[in-house]
């Protein structure tokens, strides 16, 4: 057995090292596309909802309609995927292989922050442009100056949390909460950056921290936090909080029967399958991201991801993810070519028609997204973003009867 | 004995002089799977230098490889020190905690050290996490460097051979004699008047060092570190089933485990993405039965054979 798997091992090194010589010389007609996301580990509940379904969508998409038109020429992809399980170090090897084993002409940016920074250098260095979507940071300007192929389109930490700040000063001045806020975070590295900034923000709105706890990561049992926020008295409530923390916070406020007027949790309370849990308990409830269901481009976008995917897409960077795609084949088919530094000065100079409307870069960053959405009715609808249409106004949370 | 040392040394130092020329004979793919195996040959070298000899199974090498991993970013990140500088400290942050952790726990022995050491790494990460969620705040912890993968390799080839030569010195010294009495019975190494809390922690405080060195010197090529994720469990097992495989009895075990594990686990990750941990679990269940002395076992007792037929 270990033999064999050796062998082929050296068969495989042979394979690649002819085609090393062979593929500058053999014509091409499909484009190879690389994709690494985790498909195991602690981030892989986000990426098979957000990530995987939208490749998945567009290259069957696109396959479907014969191809991209690279000057002149229909061209198919050919989609080669990697796990990296959540796992910086075998996400930068797997990496080096997309760009030097199977040498693709494009890649896919990874799901999560830390990723997109990790493998920044190696996408850097062989020029793919790097569309980054599920990555959110207040160091974008340091980092797109050190990567100039790094694009960045779902807006930075200080967005999500003066988002929140603006929903919460307008129900101050409607008089639906006071001046006291009962704020937890989850002690990971998201979770402690928003939470550091939110206080900052908040205090200078003249807002007071009358609860301000944090879990850590991975907690099975929240009901203390939860307590503790409800004996705070506050009409607000704030979590920046992950995926399983989200679902658990919302779950011990049901049970608590928490009294507020404003209630929001951070990550994964865009995902469907946060209504698929409690149903109408979480009406109006707030949280990251939102989407504008009634636009007609995200409608038709949200009918074939679940025709395609059998997934329904989530209400945020689902959209997003779908977009930077979208921009990725415009820009090679405006371009004409596959030349990748061609691709990338094109994208840096145009604007693209995509799912989330009108796109373009400004050093490289595109300023259109939704930082604050709303479960209204089973739908997730985008309450505070910059640059988007169609905010519906905020609700306020009645009780947590379904 | 003497001669045949020797000839183990100049043979490690062909081996180290061969392996630096690695990064310009292969691609960049290649060669971060030579990182990553450089990175298990450190960390198992310096874990076969402690639990070889003392057969004290430590699972703590994920928490001070996260310890050094973490100052350099946080050092880098939040108080704009150098990468040198950090890489200085950490290792010596490590060493102490090794120390402290050493003096606290070494007095135990068999199941209860390895329990200790595997809740560590998880104990560690919390703190670290609490410490920098209520005193420190943060922006993320970015490790932006210069670095490539051939710096990196290098940096971490020349750990594996200073721990390579130091494990030499220690197993021909008086402290190296004590541990393998430790080994073979702690009780009587006692009666014959060896202090054996010193010796397991002079130990355990080197390989607490080397650690947090590697993990120092890993930071920058992930370039953003979450507390999560540098102090992985997975790691520490990672190192023990390594140098198992090897076999723990010769301090270059490791290198003849590493290197086939690291290319097979390759080879699996790229077959098979969705089974690998199921793998993991079957290669401890085929070291221990089919290798119990690994593959360092095997080869002496080939060469055994051989002699006897010629």
């Amino acid at each position: 057995m270990i033999r064999r798997s050796l062998m082929k091992i050296a068969a495989a090194g042979l394979v690649a090292s002819s085609a090393l010589v062979a593929s500058a010389a053999a014509a091409q007609d499909v484009i190879k596309v690389g994709a690494i996301a985790p498909k195991t580990g602690p981030l892989a509940g986000g990426a098979v909802v957000t990530q995987w379904p939208n490749v998945q969508l567009w290259v069957e998409q696109v396959n479907a309609r014969g191809g991209l038109d690279v000057g002149g020429k229909k061209m198919t992809i050919e989609l080669i995927e990697y796990d990296d399980k959540t796992n910086p170090g075998e996400h930068i090897k797997l990496a080096q292989r997309l760009a030097e084993q199977d040498q693709v002409d494009f890649i896919v940016a990874p799901y999560g922050t830390g990723f997109n920074i990790a493998s920044a250098p190696i996408y850097g260095r062989y020029g793919y442009p790097m569309i980054a979507v599920s990555a959110i940071t207040d160091k974008m300007e340091e980092l797109t100056e050190r990567y100039p192929n790094l694009f960045f389109t779902l807006g930075t930490t200080t967005a999500f949390v003066d988002g929140v700040k603006e929903i919460l000063v307008e129900q101050r001045e409607a008089g639906a909460i006071g001046n006291e806020i009962a704020m937890v975070n989850v002690a990971d590295a998201f979770g402690i950056e928003l939470a550091d900034r939110a206080r900052e923000l908040f205090t200078e709105a003249g807002f007071e921290l009358v609860y301000d706890k944090s879990y850590p990561l991975g907690t099975p049992d929240l009901s203390p936090v939860m307590k503790g926020a409800k004996d705070s008295g506050a009409k607000a409530f704030v979590a920046w909080s992950y995926p399983p923390d989200s679902f658990g916070l919302a779950e011990q406020a049901i049970i608590e029967d928490l009294d507020v007027s404003v209630y929001y949790s951070a990550v994964a309370t865009s995902f469907p399958a946060f209504s698929g849990a409690y149903g109408g308990k979480i009406n109006n409830v707030l949280g990251a991201g939102g989407t504008n269901v009634d636009d007609p481009k995200v409608a038709e976008y949200r009918a074939a991801h679940l025709e395609v995917t059998g997934k329904v897409p989530d209400y945020w960077a689902s959209a997003n993810t779908y977009a930077a795609l979208q921009i990725l084949e415009q820009a090679i088919e405006g371009a004409g070519t596959l030349d990748r530094d061609v691709v990338t000065q094109y994208i840096k100079d145009n604007s693209f028609d995509t799912v989330m409307g009108d796109l373009s870069f400004e050093n490289n960053v595109s300023h259109k997204f939704w930082s604050v959405g709303q479960w209204q009715d089973g739908v997730f609808r985008g309450v505070k973003g910059s640059n988007v249409d169609g905010a519906v106004p905020v609700r306020l949370k009645e009780g947590w009867a379904e | 004995m003497k001669p045949a040392g020797m000839s183990e040394l100049v043979w490690a130092a062909v081996l180290v002089f061969v392996a630096a020329f690695l990064p310009w004979m292969v691609n960049g793919y290649w060669l971060s799977i030579g990182v990553t195996a450089m990175m298990y040959i450190a960390l198992s070298t310096s874990w076969v230098m402690f639990s070889g000899p003392t057969h004290y199974i430590s699972l703590a090498t994920g928490a001070f490889f996260g310890v050094g991993g973490y100052l350099v970013g946080a050092g880098m990140s939040d108080y704009q020190q150098s990468f040198w500088l950090m890489a200085v400290i950490a290792p010596i942050v490590g060493a102490i905690l090794a120390a402290l952790i050493g003096f606290a726990t070494l007095r135990l022995s068999g199941v209860y050290f390895v329990i200790f050491t595997l809740g560590l790494a998880e104990m560690i990460r919390n703190v670290v996490s609490w410490v920098q969620n209520n005193f420190l705040g943060s922006r993320g912890l970015y490790v932006l460097t210069d670095f490539r993968d051939q710096h990196i390799y290098w940096m971490l080839l020349a750990v594996a051979a200073v721990v390579y030569l130091l494990g030499w010195f220690i197993s021909r010294s008086r402290i190296g004699f004590a541990l393998r009495i430790i080994g073979g019975d702690e009780t009587v190494a006692r009666h014959v008047g060896i202090n054996t809390a010193t010796a397991k922690v002079i130990l355990f405080t080197t390989t607490g060092f080397f650690a947090a060195l590697v993990g120092a010197i890993i930071a920058p090529r992930w370039s953003y570190i979450e507390p999560n994720q540098v102090f992985s469990p997975q790691l520490s097992f990672l190192v023990v089933i390594m140098a198992l495989l090897g076999g723990a009895g010769r301090l270059w075990g490791p290198l003849v485990g590493v290197i086939p594990f690291t290319i097979l686990w390759e080879w699996v990750a790229i077959q098979f993405p969705n089974q690998s941990t199921l793998f993991l679990g079957l290669c401890f269940l085929l070291i221990v039965y089919a290798l119990p002395h690994g593959m360092v076992g095997r080869i002496e007792e080939l060469r055994a054979r051989m002699r006897r037929g010629a």
